[in-house]
């Protein structure tokens, strides 16, 4: 802060930067917490702990969390497999990782519908079995899946590339099993990436809309996600309502923020010098 | 343990980086693998340890063929030339992971006074609960150390294990490694490509070129005895003059040294700067002094033969000589390779 | 002399390998391929008439041209958004830094249906400037203005979040030395900085319209949804969905699923002349941005 500028710009740069985060981010934001914050505790307490709103919050936390841990060991295993083996159409693999990401979930929604659907090309196979996906919570899970894979292939896979071999040959040289050395050296390495992208992909599911409104069913108490209950307020011209379970979305989203960096902190603690 | 590598092989894609090598280690013997870059002596090193495998040839461990032994089970201990530390485990828990993962199960007190032990040889005591990244390079060399040694190995293999650290630092490290050779008794094999390292350690120096052993012997036989103009320059500066052989003697324009066993025909004489000495009047070969640097034991004459070869010169620091001045060399010894066989 | 493999790391042996490649691969056949396919089969599934049909209506060519102008819109701004936040951000050392990164990234971890729901409590009626704007007789909501503010929402980190990572590792030299030399700020930007970022740029802009031309939950609270009016594209699909016309939402949803190949496409293109790779994670701290930036 001391360093004298040497180079031009920074009240033209900053001014821009300044003028639209202030428009585009604070004030919207600003302009949310203020509406719901002018309910009145009571009002508000009353709006977000009701019975809709709670059972809301319940199918979409554990829909989000399954869907998490699915992507968990679904993503690090393709991960994996994009960076250890080498295979024809690796490439083609790897590109398509970013597919949810580029699909637009209107478009995700009603494609993972058709497919999931009782009539579908997997709602038909599952119908056999008796499982029912479609308008179901699994069809929640299967949405939010669907749409956050990429975040933990995508901050898994650069790390385990660059993972230096001579940490593996050396546990191998102390004659560590392959399971023993992935647990204790590789999966400890990756975890802060891991826990980046479990965030992300957690953050994303709680707050997807798109994808799950067409699969989900959304029958209020048992298949209706928190994102759609404040849509439906708003519809219902309940203006305060609708504030107040976006509100609660926003905390939930700033708080996995937070958690996620205090866990990053301790999980990279070895890095620290003294 | 004795270690035996009978005509080992190794190609990488289409590079041979080991042609046949044969070589036995006594047990308990300190020995350096010396060469410059691209020798192959990385690539030796890391079949001993099973970290590559021999495209042919046989590596035995005693008795026993160990050529297709996993790394996991040929029970070597490993220094890499990073330390390759598990960066988030402590100084103790990497000491304690060869322990921890192996098949033999031990109770953790077990462990636990094997690390102390551990940390008191390589004299780290205290800094057991400390991440590699908290301590200093050469700690962490001591580290890599101990915990290669937890493990009991047969045989200790080290990948340039001074490489990473700072001059300083290293000579100690080395008289260390010296010392806790002598009261371990383990066979150790070590990797260099600083000639210095090789002779002040090792009990036996191997030294490769191209994926061969060029000589080896004792740091005493490859200083006195060089085989070939590829040692003599591999191991020390050394001067390089062209001379003629004709029976039994080389002729230095005008100066004449024995070579009895060398064949006539053209030949190179090597000699070292210490083997010279200058003198202003008197014979030798004449030659004008160029520029003469200072070093705290001794100075050193750059010189220009009449004949234009530039020579290198170790001389007394009490010796009064100056640029341009003019002189005569002597040489007190000298390494005559025919042009043929020297392979330079 | 045949030569031997190298030996196994972790997690090649043959069987587990042919066993992890085959579940992985499988799975990714069903998660990831067969939405893209069935967008496809449904598209035509009314025959090749319902789908030139779907495309020619009205209504859809104007979902279509709203979409375009959004992100003609969007896109520009953002990027020039995102040009000035890199510049500033990693150029200069100023208080606020770390704070202002965050707010940056903040749209990212947001719910869309939270920022459609914040503009409204805006420019709606019932929001800060709602009346003010009634009585001038100024339409943000349930129009352009409504949609492109929102669009711009949820894509404002994906130009600067691109750009800050690879200009924070490139430094600061090449443009006190341009300077130095007596270039102005434009031209140090424009021969000296932007020739190090253009991938990097063109990569976040990519990236950015591809959401902006996407985005579903953001717009679809501020717009209306007024059929033939203020329905993007993806609205559209939704609503051909609700009325039924099968085969004609999957139309319009291929138009956008074309936009992802297309997309990704070029994602490879920019990737393999290096763009991508500043912010990635790595072993050392995952969130580049969050820890190298803010020295």
């Amino acid at each position: 802060m001391t360093r004298r500028r040497v180079l031009p710009g920074l009240p033209l740069a900053l001014g821009i930067t300044l003028v639209y985060v202030a428009i585009i981010v604070v004030l919207p934001l600003g302009a949310l917490v203020f509406k719901a914050a002018s309910l009145g505790p009571e009002d508000y307490w009353r709006i977000v702990s009701s019975d809709r709103a709670v059972a809301s919050y319940r199918v979409t936390v554990l829909s989000a969390l399954a869907a998490t841990a699915f992507n968990l060991v679904f993503g690090m295993a393709l991960a994996w497999v994009l960076v250890r083996y080498r295979f024809p159409g690796r490439r083609f693999i790897d590109a398509l990782v970013d597919l949810p990401f580029a699909l637009p979930t209107a478009v995700a929604g009603i494609a993972l519908t058709a497919l999931f659907a009782p009539n579908g090309w997997f709602g038909s196979v599952a119908g056999l079995a008796g499982i029912k996906v479609a308008y179901t919570p699994l069809g929640i899970m299967i949405a939010m899946s669907f749409t956050s894979l990429p975040f933990i292939v995508r901050t898994v896979q650069p790390v385990l590339e660059d993972l230096d071999p001579a940490l593996e040959e050396a546990a191998q040289s102390l004659g560590g099993s392959d399971g023993s050395i992935f647990m204790r050296v590789i999966l400890p390495l990756l975890a802060p990436a891991l826990l980046a992208g479990l965030s992300l992909s957690f953050a994303r599911s709680l707050g997807e809309f798109g994808a799950i409104i067409f699969i989900a069913g959304n029958q209020p108490m048992s298949t209706e996600i928190t994102a759609l209950l404040a849509f439906i307020r708003l519809e219902e011209y309940d203006y305060q309502a609708a504030a107040a379970i976006a509100s609660v979305l926003l905390i939930a989203a700033f708080m996995m923020l937070a958690v996620t960096n205090l866990l990053q902190a301790r999980a990279l603690r070895y890095t620290a010098r003294n | 343990m004795k270690i035996r590598l009978d005509n080992v092989v190794k190609t990488f894609d289409t590079f041979r980086a080991v042609h046949g090598v044969s070589l036995d280690i006594e047990s308990g013997e300190l020995l350096a693998l010396l060469g410059p870059s691209g020798s192959g002596k990385t690539t030796i090193l890391r079949m001993v340890a099973g970290l590559e495998y021999a495209d042919g040839g046989h590596i035995y461990f005693g008795d026993e063929d160990a050529t297709d032994i996993p790394v996991r089970d040929r029970g070597v201990g490993f220094v890499f030339q990073h330390y390759a530390l598990f960066p988030h485990m402590t100084v103790a828990e990497n000491i304690a992971f060869g322990m921890k993962v192996s098949k033999v199960k031990r109770e953790k007190a077990e462990i636990s006074t094997r690390v102390g032990e551990l940390l008191r040889l390589v004299r780290l005591e205290g800094l057991g609960e400390r991440f590699p990244s908290q301590i200093s390079g050469g700690q962490r060399q001591r580290v890599a150390l101990a915990r290669a040694l937890a493990v009991d190995p047969k045989v200790l293999l080290l990948d340039e294990p001074f490489g990473a650290l700072d001059a300083s630092v290293r000579r100690d490290l080395r008289r260390w490694l010296r010392e806790i050779h002598d009261e371990l008794g383990i066979t150790t094999l070590f990797v260099t490509h600083d000639q210095e390292e090789a002779l002040d350690l090792a009990d036996r120096v191997v030294i490769l070129n191209e994926g061969r052993i060029v000589q080896q012997g004792t740091p005493q036989e490859v200083c006195r005895a060089p085989n070939s103009a590829f040692v003599v320059s591999f191991l020390g500066d050394a001067n390089r003059l062209p001379a003629e052989v004709l029976s039994g003697k080389a002729d230095l324009g005008g100066t004449q040294l024995a070579a009895p066993d060398l064949a006539d025909g053209p030949a190179e004489v090597y000699l070292r700067p210490g083997d010279l000495e200058w003198s202003n009047t008197g014979s030798g070969i004449a030659a004008r002094v160029l520029r003469v640097i200072d070093r705290p034991d001794a100075r050193r004459i750059l010189a220009l033969t009449e004949s234009e070869h530039a020579l290198e010169l170790d001389v007394p620091p009490e010796t009064e000589v100056g640029s341009n001045d003019r002189g005569f060399v002597q040489i007190r010894r000298a390494r005559i390779f025919s042009k043929s066989a020297s392979g330079a | 002399m045949a030569q031997k493999k190298k030996p196994p790391r972790v997690g090649d042996h043959p069987a587990f390998r042919r066993c992890l490649l085959a579940v992985v691969l499988t799975l990714t056949a069903l998660v990831v391929v067969a939405p893209l396919l069935v967008i496809a089969v449904q598209a035509f599934s009314a025959g090749i008439g319902v789908f030139l049909a779907t495309i020619a209506d009205p209504d859809t060519r104007h979902a279509i041209m709203l979409t375009v102008v959004t992100a003609l819109i969007a896109v520009p701004v953002n990027t020039v958004f995102g040009v000035a936040a890199a510049w500033a951000i990693t150029k200069f050392d100023f208080r606020g830094k770390r704070f202002l990164l965050i707010v940056i990234e903040i749209p990212f971890s947001i719910s869309p249906i939270v920022a459609g729901v914040a503009y409204l409590f805006v420019y709606g009626l019932q929001g800060l400037f709602g009346p003010a704007l009634e009585a001038a007789d100024v339409k943000i909501l349930f129009a352009l203005p409504g949609i492109v503010l929102a669009s711009m929402f949820v894509t404002a980190p994906f130009v600067a979040r691109e750009l800050i990572p690879l200009m924070q590792a490139q430094g600061r030299d090449l443009e006190e030395a341009a300077t130095s030399l007596g270039a102005s700020g434009w031209r140090t930007f424009f021969s000296v900085t932007l020739p190090n970022v253009r991938w990097a740029l063109l990569y976040g802009v990519v990236l950015c319209n591809a959401r902006v031309m996407g985005e579903f939950g953001a717009v679809s609270v501020v717009s209306g949804n007024i059929r033939g009016q203020t329905n993007t594209l993806p609205l559209h699909v939704e609503l051909l969905y609700h009325d039924y016309q099968t085969a004609g939402a999957f139309a319009a949803a291929s138009i956008l699923a074309l936009l992802a190949v297309v997309t990704l496409f070029a994602k490879v293109l920019l990737e393999r002349q290096g763009a991508g790779r500043a912010g990635r994670p790595t072993l050392a701290a995952p969130q580049t941005l969050k820890a190298e930036t803010l020295k």
